[in-house]
């Protein structure tokens, strides 16, 4: 099965390509990495057809690092989860090369630009390929790199470049945890590779407790801490999820692919890895799930208010991401991964399509200048509209399987579950209303567009918009391929195709379907009622949002302001804190203290500096003349003695 | 006798270009580099009979010169190889190359002095690293130092004076330390056995009193940390290395500093192996904050070659914990950060040779926007900078893995405060790259993107790094004879432990 090995290593070609002879190529360049994902995508299918045919992958390629008695290999895995990812990222990933041939048009970093996307695609499928967590680090970190090259693209704008380097260093107290918890693991368990870390977590091996901060705790919960602290980093969690909003900085296919179909849902995909790690410890488990739900209501708050775009489907990225680790947290691990799929296919829709009218509108971002576009964009519109509709978990679009089966999972945990689902219950009102009041600010009421932009609003390409079409296609079916059993029974191919990795008890058991679809009814019109709010303060009385506005000024500038979290981070990394202290340490550290110290000292021994260079320049080339002069005589000696 | 040859290879290369450097600019750097050929000659020649030496399995020596020099006073010509000799020894000739080619056309004056210079320095380097005389080895130390101090104070930048002189004292005052530990050891030697001596195999095994060896150890410790460096005894480094011309800085972060790493792990911990483990947890601290100080000061800097300077101090820092964790996965670790610390930095001090080169400064406030005026320069940099900040798949990564291995085993927490220099080394080489090569353009004109012959350095630069990331199996085995056969006993450990076997304590759990 080494073929499966040119998955990754086909757009790693394209990269290479597009990287060191895009200059002659120009737009040319596009092909080889657009070659290279599909054919990433076609070998995928294929190893999608053999798990499901039952064949598992897990296969070493070579030795990386071996001292003695550990050793780590490059190896691939492909199991039901790794199928599933790969789909999902592939498919994603080649509609997205493609949509960009038009989007990126024109561009002088052409080339660039195709050359990182393809990068990326191979990091990310060594990530979900890996079959130990160093190869799996190997992927994380590229993914994080690709990520700031592709944030901060267009390098000559300041913000952007700042957004870049944010998000790698925001990403890397992230992986911090991440390699403690390998280093943990290695220690614990003497291999990194799943299949043995997670057969030995059940045995006597892992009866290690460390005590950390006063209190005892078992080594598994500790690993699992520390491998969530990279998740929370990755899939823009609380309270590490500062970088994902500033990463719209980036070419809009970018904020498409990277941090809302794949790259950010890398968190969730490596906790769903490492299930049988964390399934052996409540504390954790509770931990993702409690992290989760207040990370989707968090982000979901401040999506209500922002103006820009591409932020309210930022903060909805981040939101929808706390759903799957709700999800994985209740131990609803397919479920999580359900989430993950069906919003990979409606979010980078939502983005691809921002983009679309992002170039419809010469670049303008900000809503307040947008409205009325629906007649003048209607493919654009439509798939926003269809996108939208699964985002708000409507009936029986994409979103609604999923989520509902995530807050249906959490209802039915525990008490703990039962408050978490109000949390994502809430959650999803906002959503609704937050997905809607941006479809009427763009595409319905009045034009707000300026005027020289208002002439050129055109539909995109049709390279543009066929991508568009296939995901809104997506958006609408994919979710059927996760029946709930409480609507069809045994229909759920999904948690079942799933299943040997992820057992979960028939817990739809046939008396609790009742409450289950009183449920699901109970959402949908909660999502409704999002949906009609929007529409009255956005369509119909549209005086409505400013007059709630005047009554509760403080809650919408903190909204609106982020929480201000942002303005603190920038406080102690980027003008502040950290550069601050740096410079005092040189200024009086090294230059004060020790420096000070060693002149202080010469200038105690020998003359003032000025005279001291003299002599001491003078000293040295007499040193070095005694050296020769040691050497004659020692060689002399020699003779002499012999 | 080879060992000998690899020597005296590049003294005379270096006589011969001095001599030639009276005509013409070009016969230095041919001279010197051929010189430097035919040394890799050799090199290869040893590192193919390694493959399938048995010496390398058994933990011998790979080569080995005894021949007498002043035998009235235990003085001889001890030469031998192990592993770690020999991937030094090949850092050493692949960095030399390198410098004799970065300054093809930024040397333009005193060219034949300045060729034997290079050359005395890199002939000093190697005999450090396979002499085993401490006589001899000594001497070699001080060959370093005295052309390394023409380099900077006659080729230097504007401050060269200051940073020479600074350079020469400090790492001359360690020296003396060591003399005298020398010395010492020599005498005590005699006064148990009769015998006068210098020589590392008789030395080995000479029995000292607790706060002898202590002093004795602590002599020999003050020369190596100085030239490591470690803080706080690391301020003649950013002067010396910035005010250097590009092929000084190459040979001073990418193989100057590795003599102090070497000379620990050759003498002072098989010389002193009671000793040793009772200073380590001492030694690991200091390794910490040179992690975390250095990776912060280079935040610090405006001066693109002084941050990269700083990085230095952080990047040596893990060599040092690696070698104080005292085991073989952080020793491992730590010798395979010198080489990719050595090809990383070397890479990173050509590049803002090349900079400085074209810019006429090393000032970041006015630079900018230098990606779109020499890409190829500004990838290479930003390869190089990632190669700092650990990115998996660069050598520095499994170095800095290994070393955070080795050091968990021994203290948790030592391990995860410096895995903490992981995000601080993200910071100072991403905002390297921004300040100097993204955002806008502060200065006009044109500037050429690399040359044939740049392109062609920064290849092999690039090729090693992946090289030693990717697949660093054949290193790791070359150089784990010596580090698996020393002797550790770390303080917890009991008696029984340590005789049965330095590794015993270090298998995994």
């Amino acid at each position: 099965m080494l073929k499966y090995a040119l998955i990754p290593l086909l757009p790693f070609a394209g990269f290479l390509i597009a990287g060191l002879f895009g200059k002659y190529l120009k737009e040319k360049a596009a092909w080889f990495p657009i070659a290279g994902v599909v054919g990433a995508f076609l070998l995928s299918f294929s190893a999608f057809l053999d798990v499901l045919g039952g064949t598992v992958i897990d296969e070493n390629l070579y030795s990386w690092i071996s001292i003695g008695s550990f050793s780590v290999n490059v190896g691939i895995q492909i199991d039901q989860l790794t199928a599933v990812m790969l789909m999902v990222v592939t498919t994603l990933s080649s509609l997205i090369h493609i949509y960009s041939v038009g989007y990126m048009h024109g561009d002088k970093g052409y080339p660039r630009f195709f050359a990182y996307l393809a990068l990326f695609t191979f990091f990310m499928l060594v990530l979900v390929m890996a079959n130990n967590f160093l190869v799996m680090f190997v992927g994380w970190e590229g993914v994080g790199l690709c990520s700031y090259l592709l944030i901060g693209f267009w390098y000559e704008k300041k913000s952007a470049s700042d957004a870049g380097v944010k998000a790698f260093v925001v990403n890397r107290v992230g992986d911090f945890g991440f390699v403690l918890a390998v280093l943990l693991i290695i220690a614990t368990f003497g291999t990194l590779d799943f299949t043995e870390v997670f057969a030995a977590v059940n045995t006597p091996v892992a009866d290690v407790t460390y005590s950390l901060f006063g209190g005892e705790i078992a080594v598994v919960t500790l690993i699992a801490l520390l491998l969530f602290l990279g998740a929370t980093g990755k899939s823009a969690q609380l309270p590490l999820y500062v970088w994902l909003p500033d990463a719209m900085e980036g070419p809009t296919p970018v904020s498409a692919l990277i941090h809302a179909a794949t790259m950010v849902t890398a968190g969730v995909f490596m906790v769903a890895r490492c299930a049988p790690i964390f399934s052996l410890s409540e504390v954790a488990m509770n931990t993702v799930a409690i992290v989760g739900a207040l990370t989707a209501v968090f982000a979901a708050t401040i999506g209500l208010v922002q103006n820009d775009i591409k932020r309210v489907i930022a903060y909805s990225t981040i939101s929808q991401l706390g759903y799957m680790f709700l999800g994985l947290g209740v131990g609803a691990f397919s479920a999580g991964i359900f989430h993950l799929t069906t919003h990979a296919f409606f979010k980078g829709l939502l983005f691809l399509a921002s983009g679309s009218v992002i170039h419809a509108l010469s670049g303008e971002q900000d809503m307040r200048k947008m409205g009325a576009l629906k007649s003048k964009i209607k493919i654009t519109h439509a798939v926003f509209f269809i996108g939208s509709l699964a985002l708000a978990g409507i009936f029986p679009f994409a979103g609604f399987f999923s989520k509902d089966e995530i807050l249906w999972s959490a209802y039915n945990s525990s008490d703990l579950g039962r408050v978490l689902w109000v949390l994502g219950v809430a959650g999803a009102f906002m959503t609704a209303f937050y997905s809607f009041r941006l479809i009427y600010l763009t595409f319905w009421g009045k034009s707000r567009v300026d005027h020289e932009v208002a002439h050129h609003v055109h539909e995109s390409p049709k390279v543009m918009t066929v991508p568009l079409m296939i995901l809104a296609f997506f958006s609408i079916t994919i979710g059927l391929i996760g029946m709930p059993g409480a609507l069809i029974p045994h229909a759920n191919w999904f948690g079942n195709f799933l299943a040997p990795l992820f057992p979960h008890a028939e817990h739809a058991a046939a008396e609790s379907h009742g409450l289950e679809r009183m449920l699901m009814v109970f959402s949908v019109l909660v999502a409704l009622a999002g949906i009609r709010m929007a529409y009255s303060f956005y369509v119909k009385s549209t005086a409505i949002p400013g007059k709630i506005v005047e009554k509760f000024q403080g809650t919408y500038n903190l909204l609106l302001n982020k929480y201000k979290v942002d303005e603190i981070y920038n406080y102690i990394f980027v003008d502040g804190l950290v550069h601050k202290l740096a410079k005092v340490l040189h200024s009086i550290g090294d230059v004060k203290i020790i420096d000070g110290f060693i002149n202080g000292l010469a200038a105690a021994i020998g003359n003032t500096s000025v005279q001291g260079k003299k002599f001491q320049t003078g000293y040295v080339q007499q040193y070095a003349f005694a050296m020769g002069a040691g050497m004659v005589v020692l060689v002399g000696l020699y003779y002499v003695l012999k | 006798m080879i060992l000998a040859w690899l020597i005296i290879i590049p003294l005379a290369g270096g006589v011969a270009a001095w001599a030639a450097g009276r005509k013409d600019g070009h016969w230095p750097r041919r001279l010197s580099l051929a010189a430097l050929l035919i040394d890799a000659v050799l090199f290869v020649v040893i590192w193919r009979d390694a493959a399938t030496e048995p010496a390398l399995a058994r933990g011998t020596w790979l080569a080995e010169l005894h021949l007498n020099w002043i035998p009235q006073f235990g003085i001889g010509i001890h030469l031998a190889m192990d592993g770690l000799s020999l991937v030094l020894v090949g850092l050493t000739l692949f960095l030399g190359m390198l410098s004799i080619l970065c300054s093809w056309t930024e040397i333009r004056d005193r060219i034949g002095f300045f060729h034997a210079n290079v050359m005395a320095i890199l002939a000093g380097i190697l005999g450090v690293f396979l002499s085993l005389d401490l006589f001899l080895f000594y001497f070699f130390w001080e060959l370093m130092l005295v052309p390394m101090y023409f380099l900077i104070a006659i080729w230097g930048h504007e401050n060269r004076q200051y940073a020479s002189l600074k350079f020469f004292i400090f790492t001359q005052a360690g020296g003396l330390f060591m003399l005298l530990s020398i010395l010492a050891l020599y005498f005590i030697h005699h006064a148990g056995t009769g015998v006068y001596t210098f020589d590392y195999s008789l030395l080995l095994g000479t029995p000292l009193a607790p706060m002898t060896s202590l002093l004795v150890m602590l002599g020999f410790l003050i020369s190596f940390v100085v030239k490591l460096p470690m803080v706080p005894f690391h301020p003649w480094l950013p002067d010396a290395h910035t005010e250097a011309p590009t092929a000084g800085s190459v040979i001073l972060a990418g193989l100057l500093l590795k003599t102090g790493a070497y000379g620990i792990i050759r003498f002072v911990l098989p010389l002193f192996p009671l000793t040793a483990p009772v200073i380590a947890p001492a030694m690991q601290a200091f390794a910490v904050i040179g992690i975390l100080y250095g990776a912060l000061l280079s935040f610090a800097q405006t001066d693109l070659k002084r941050l990269v300077a700083y990085t230095s101090v952080s990047h040596m820092g893990f060599v040092l914990l690696g070698i104080f964790a005292m085991n073989t996965t952080s020793l491992q670790g730590a010798v395979m950060q010198m080489l990719a610390h050595g090809v990383s930095t070397g890479a990173l001090f050509i590049l803002v040779g090349l900079v400085q080169e074209r810019m006429h400064t090393r000032d970041m406030e006015r630079m900018g926007g230098l990606w779109s005026a020499v890409p190829r320069l500004s990838g290479m940099a930003l390869v190089f900078g990632l190669a700092a900040l650990g990115l998996p798949g660069f050598g520095n990564f499994v170095a800095e893995f290994l070393v955070l291995l080795g050091t968990y085993r021994m203290s948790p927490a030592t391990a995860a405060i410096a895995a903490a220099g992981l995000v601080l080394s993200a910071v100072y080489a991403l905002w390297m790259v921004q300040r100097a090569f993204q955002g806008n353009r502060r200065w006009s004109g044109s500037l050429p993107d690399l040359s044939l012959r740049e392109t062609g350095i920064m290849a092999l630069l690039v090729i090693a790094i992946f090289w030693l990331g990717l697949y660093p199996g054949r290193v790791l085995d070359i150089t784990r004879p010596l580090v698996s056969t020393m002797q550790f006993i770390p303080p917890s450990a009991n008696q029984l432990d340590a005789r049965t076997g330095g590794p015993a304590h270090d298998r995994m759990p």
